[in-house]
């Protein structure tokens, strides 16, 4: 992808962290999107979850990243019996860039608020690892969308946290726009435990290990079989067009 | 280039409407001075104009600087705390609803017929404009930043997601506020000078007035009328150049 910078040394978590979530519940307006929810994400693996709008994952997602808001509750906690506050890093579909800052203070944005000294020579490094080694003193409005969310794909992972949770982050792009950061995204976050809401098919099958449907009312989580092969996956690839066909019918659109 | 030619066509046709007025109403110099005698007045009177506008232009600026110093602090105050919410909305309201007019007398009373009365009073007339505005930047933080500054802090730091994000998400905010602010206090100098000083615009105005010299009161006003507008228009390129990040205002997204 980026042989230029392939050769710098990146640094993956020291050890995967498996997650673990139990009795997830979500009441909005009187009505259980989902209740007795119970998600187990495996150490060090790319989880996709896949579902209709509106079927609460991102609200489910919210709930891994600490977000919580009224209406929502469950246990979670790492399988060392932690909470996980601190140990989780968030990307949503915006890319949440701060346009007065420049792409580097960007990056650099969580060691600031904690008040700690950014490590301003591990941010260029993530920079050039995501393509964007000339754009480190640009503001985010003189970039295009997929710089954009190449900016927060290095923002996330500068954070350096062993759980990455996504909330569609590559839907607003362009379609070869998304292929590339999809590729960028399952190499870069490789040993990490990811979790990507996505509600396109073809997004969960190219960059899961394990891809889970959210489904029905209240919502319940099936997982898929197990695709062969490596992320990031040929999206023509006929295990994927297969499981493509398998998904649609699954969620009842075929 | 074209928004100075506009100006000039615009300004021509004010002076031909006011000299028409004059000639076709056949008003007297003392009702309506044409504007070659404004223009005369203007001329003959530079150096005395010239002085009282620097004392007005002293109080507006100082005003501004107290007023932006103290709204900012009570904005800052009212996003940060609870408390200061509940104790310090009455009192930013009630510094609006009553009226500066009213106080003016016993500002003058209080500070003297010095410099201190008007900044006070275009101080407290720009309070309202620029705590109301930036409280409001404060509170509308977009969602997604908080919730970003949420997950990256293991403990909540509210000081720090204030400095870092809300603070900045505000400043065009503030920005508005600060226009509004440049536009009116003005208002609150002059008026302070109306009520009891012995130097500036608005006291010379006055002196003409009574002593039936239009022609001077004109000319006090259209210097009183350029001072405010280019107060307005620096602090609007002071801010864009401070704030280039935001998207232009409507004034210059409008092209056409």
């Amino acid at each position: 992808m980026l042989p230029s910078s392939a050769a710098i040394p990146f640094s993956a978590p020291a050890a995967p962290l498996a997650v673990s979530l139990r009795a997830a519940r979500l009441v909005y307006g009187g009505l259980a999107l989902f209740d007795g929810l119970d998600l187990e994400l495996a150490g060090g693996c790319f989880t996709c979850l896949l579902g209709p709008s509106g079927i609460g994952k991102t609200s489910l997602l919210r709930l891994l990243a600490g977000l919580t808001a009224i209406g929502i509750s469950g246990e979670l906690h790492g399988d060392d019996g932690l909470p996980l506050t601190g140990r989780v890093a968030y990307m949503a579909q915006q890319d949440l860039l701060l346009p007065w800052l420049s792409v580097l203070d960007n990056v650099t944005l969580g060691s600031r608020l904690r008040g700690e000294r950014p490590d301003r020579e591990r941010a260029l490094r993530l920079l050039a690892r995501v393509g964007l080694a000339d754009c480190a003193l640009a503001r985010p409005d003189t970039l295009s969308g997929g710089m954009r969310q190449r900016a927060a794909l290095a923002r996330t992972l500068m954070e350096d946290r062993p759980v990455v949770l996504m909330d569609e982050p590559f839907s607003g792009l362009d379609a070869l726009t998304r292929l590339r950061l999809q590729a960028l995204a399952a190499e870069l976050l490789a040993g990490r435990t990811v979790l990507l809401v996505t509600h396109d098919p073809l997004e969960a099958l190219r960059l899961g290990d394990r891809v889970l449907v959210m489904n029905g009312r209240p919502a319940t989580l099936s997982p898929l079989p197990d695709l062969p092969g490596v992320p990031p996956r040929d999206p023509g690839a006929p295990a994927v067009q297969t499981a493509y066909r398998a998904i649609l019918r699954l969620l009842g659109a075929a | 280039m074209r928004g100075v030619g506009r100006g000039l066509l615009m300004l021509a046709g004010l002076l031909l409407v006011w000299q028409s007025a004059v000639t076709l109403g056949e008003l007297p110099p003392y009702i309506l001075p044409d504007p070659a005698a404004v223009a005369a007045s203007l001329w003959r009177n530079a150096g005395s104009l010239l002085g009282h506008a620097g004392v007005t232009a002293a109080e507006i600026v100082l005003g501004m600087l107290l007023g932006t110093l103290l709204g900012g602090g009570s904005a800052l105050a009212l996003g940060y705390s609870r408390r200061a919410r509940r104790w310090l909305l009455p009192v930013l309201i009630a510094s609006q609803a009553i009226p500066v007019f009213a106080i003016a007398p016993l500002l003058v009373l209080w500070l003297g017929y010095g410099l201190g009365s008007k900044i006070a009073m275009a101080t407290l007339i720009i309070y309202f404009p620029v705590t109301a505005n930036f409280y409001d930047g404060l509170r509308h933080t977009p969602r997604g930043w908080l919730d970003l500054a949420r997950v990256m802090l293991p403990e909540p730091r509210r000081w720090a997601v204030l400095r870092h994000i809300a603070i900045p998400a505000a400043l065009p905010a503030l920005g508005s506020g600060l226009r509004v602010a440049a536009a009116v206090a003005p208002i609150g100098a002059v008026l302070g000078e109306w009520v009891g000083s012995s130097a500036g615009l608005g006291y010379l105005m006055l002196h003409a007035n009574s002593r039936m010299q239009v022609d001077l009161m004109f000319a006090a006003l259209l210097v009183l009328a350029t001072l405010a507008v280019g107060l307005y228009f620096t602090v609007d390129a002071g801010l864009k150049w401070l704030l280039p990040w935001h998207p232009a205002t409507p004034e210059t997204a409008e092209t056409d």
